[in-house]
């Protein structure tokens, strides 16, 4: 009974990590709360269903330009509004992303409606589900689970083990001192806050098979995203893929034993990390 | 300057004249003025069923009770509860205390429609309830203020239920949203599972609203061997439940029977998903003329949309209202809302959406209901062509017979 559960709070979790390793870069590198975040997984998905049902482009090409569209408009909020708050107290940061979301959500809500939209699986990935000798798994969820954990593994590579990364990591220790050395640190903030933004998005189109295109698809995970990054620790890459998949399993358990109780389980969790350790369980105090 | 005495007495005569006169105005415009307050989902999970849908349809039925060439105004104000039913009573108690609203119509997800049930029965008012669905509405907590109109969970269960039961599902496990509305529909179709000899074998209850992932859940349903899976939820989370059932294969070994399930719900499924499915409804548009009718006076405002059930319903109950009113005229409706409802009580319903019809003493609106199959692609004529009659189930037995609800309205 516990093993196939196990398996589908994997999937879960692969989404919580994808999700949560993008609230961690852009946290980390630029000190923002990004509240639009799930804003910005929903238009992933609607991206992905426009690219379909308007220009012909088939899932596997979405996996890609998806996120360049919706990293590109990131780049515009970033340098339009997001970069005048740096200097300011990060509550300004989260009240203006929050505010983003509900715009991003109204205008979707009022131009497709709240009922969703229909996007099938790729047909490499349907058919008949994968036999794990314990249970059924659908082709298209055990790709979700290698694609995740490939994305957060190169993500984690590009940050702590390349040049580029280096300089990031560099960047938010001392931005003036990097400038200095003659890294334009402006543009990779810019640049950083639209991989978050991509890597939302790609989270977005991920999901589409799976869940209903519709616009409340990222409210519905972003709190329980916040709670991840929050128990990962704020800012902490590793921490945050890691808390993802576990607590995905975690949420899964609780639907065995008691699932009235799936949806609040991750909160009592982050309640208790915070009284134990504040910092979370990977971050820096 | 010198005023002279009798300037100065037209004067002060003319004061309170002038002062009155607006005032008087404005009290006789009031005076001929109905209110009409649509309560419903506009951001939610339910919007697309009802939402701004509803707000149409009611504009419609102002337009079509032709109230306006008897002298009588009617105004259409709407609010969103979000799904809240504390938020659904402090906008019900607003409409009636302060802005004068005469009516509350549609009032989506059953928690929130009892919470404005009971609001509209402290205050002597009306709620006409077209898109909350339990039961309990005309049941133990019946009211003598609240008319419910277009379905509820008995019919549900007894319709599409009592098909899947028939056809050989004699066991069940059920996938229940957390909620009043959830368990209304779980306890009613439970009860005549009970009935036509079959058993339930289990059931699960998500999180509502919030849920996405459903998969654990079918997988606790495939587990359990039933040989139906009753999804005893509603709006995103049904699709996402056929979607999701889908993909596990759980349609290949067992049956999935969407116990509410709306045309806009087929639609943002796609047929290619929905295909097959039983549903029952008591309106689709194109089940004949009238309801055809109906259909293309509303879908322009609503962007090209059918009506659903829900929706059309709104119409229906408005319609009704605004007849009640002209007959008994403004300052009598006005004067209390138990009143009002039992005028309409009396009076025979007949309207595009569903038909002749009446209303019951426990507040039950009765009109036939349809098990509907939703069509294949290949069957599909087009957007919104969606749906094939299996069965019409009359009047007299769509609803639950009125001694088994335990209304206290209704003396036997």
């Amino acid at each position: 009974m516990a093993a196939p559960q196990i398996v589908l709070g994997l999937v879960n979790g692969a989404f919580y990590a994808l999700l949560s390793l993008g609230l961690a870069v852009i946290f980390g590198m630029l000190n923002v709360i990004n509240f639009a975040h799930g804003a910005q997984f929903m238009m992933g998905a609607f991206v992905a269903w426009m690219l379909l049902n308007w220009a012909g482009i088939p899932y596997w090409g979405a996996l890609i330009l998806s996120p360049l569209i919706v990293g590109a408009f990131g780049v515009v909020l970033e340098r339009l509004m997001i970069s005048r708050l740096y200097k300011m107290d990060h509550l300004y940061g989260l009240l203006l992303t929050f505010g983003l979301a509900l715009i991003i959500e109204g205008v979707f809500r009022n131009t497709f409606g709240s009922s969703g939209l229909p996007y099938s699986p790729p047909a490499a990935l349907t058919g008949a589900p994968v036999d794990l000798g314990f249970m059924l798994l659908p082709k298209y969820r055990l790709w979700v689970v290698v694609a995740a954990f490939v994305v957060c593994i190169a993500t984690w590579l590009v940050i702590e083990k390349t040049r580029l990364g280096a300089y990031l990591r560099a960047a938010t220790e001392n931005a003036p001192l990097v400038q200095a050395f003659g890294v334009n640190v402006p543009r990779m903030v810019t640049l950083t806050y639209a991989a978050g933004v991509g890597l939302a998005a790609l989270a977005g189109v991920l999901a589409a098979p799976i869940y209903s295109v519709n616009p409340a698809m990222g409210s519905n995970f972003i709190i329980t995203v916040f709670a991840v990054v929050v128990i990962g620790g704020m800012g902490s890459i590793l921490g945050s893929v890691i808390t993802g998949f576990a607590l995905g399993l975690v949420e899964g358990l609780t639907r065995v034993v008691y699932p009235e109780a799936s949806a609040t389980v991750i909160f009592v969790i982050m309640a208790i990390v915070l009284v134990a350790r504040p910092a979370g369980l990977f971050g820096r105090a | 300057m010198t005023i002279d005495r009798r300037a100065l007495l037209g004067g002060a005569a003319a004061v309170p004249l002038l002062a009155g006169l607006p005032f008087n105005g404005a009290r006789a415009q009031a005076n001929n003025t109905i209110k009409i307050g649509v309560l419903t989902d506009m951001s939610g999970t339910y919007r697309d069923g009802c939402g701004p849908g509803s707000v149409t349809c009611v504009r419609q039925a102002v337009q079509d009770s032709g109230v306006a060439a008897r002298g009588i105004n009617v105004e259409v104000v709407q609010g969103d509860h979000q799904n809240k039913p504390d938020l659904a009573s402090t906008i019900a108690r607003q409409w009636i205390d302060r802005d004068g609203v005469n009516v509350i119509i549609d009032v989506a997800t059953s928690s929130c429609a009892l919470a404005v049930h009971g609001v509209v029965k402290e205050k002597n008012s009306i709620m006409l309830n077209s898109t909350g669905a339990t039961a309990d509405l005309t049941g133990s907590a019946c009211n003598p203020n609240t008319i419910h109109w277009t379905y509820d969970t008995w019919m549900l269960a007894n319709s599409t239920g009592g098909a899947m039961v028939k056809a050989g599902g004699d066991t069940w496990f059920f996938i229940t949203a957390d909620y009043a509305f959830g368990h209304a529909l779980e306890r009613d179709t439970t009860g005549l599972i009970g009935k036509q000899g079959g058993r339930v074998l289990g059931s699960v209850k998500h999180p509502f609203p919030g849920t996405t992932d459903f998969s654990s859940f079918l997988l606790q349903a495939q587990q359990s061997r039933a040989k139906v899976v009753g999804l005893a939820n509603a709006g995103v989370d049904t699709i996402n439940c056929v979607k999701q059932a889908a993909e596990f294969g759980l349609t290949r070994r067992q049956k999935l029977a969407v116990l509410l399930m709306i045309a806009s719900d087929v639609h943002s499924l796609g047929l290619q998903t929905a295909q097959g499915l039983s549903l029952s409804e008591t309106y689709y548009w194109d089940l004949n003329d009238r309801t055809r009718r109906l259909a293309n006076k509303v879908k322009g405002d609503m962007g090209g949309a059918m009506p659903t059930m829900w929706q059309a319903g709104c119409y229906s109950a408005a319609l009704h209202y605004l007849k009640a009113v002209a007959d008994m005229g403004v300052a009598q409706a006005k004067a209390g809302g138990a009143e009002t409802v039992v005028r309409m009580k009396a009076m025979p319903t007949d309207d595009d959406a569903f038909g002749a019809g009446s209303i019951r003493q426990d507040g039950r609106k009765l009109h036939p209901s349809y098990l509907f199959e939703v069509k294949t692609p290949a069957e599909s004529k087009g957007p919104w062509d969606y749906y094939k009659l299996v069965r019409t189930v009359p009047v007299e037995e769509a609803f639950r017979p009125i001694a088994d609800g335990g209304c206290p309205l209704v003396r036997t």
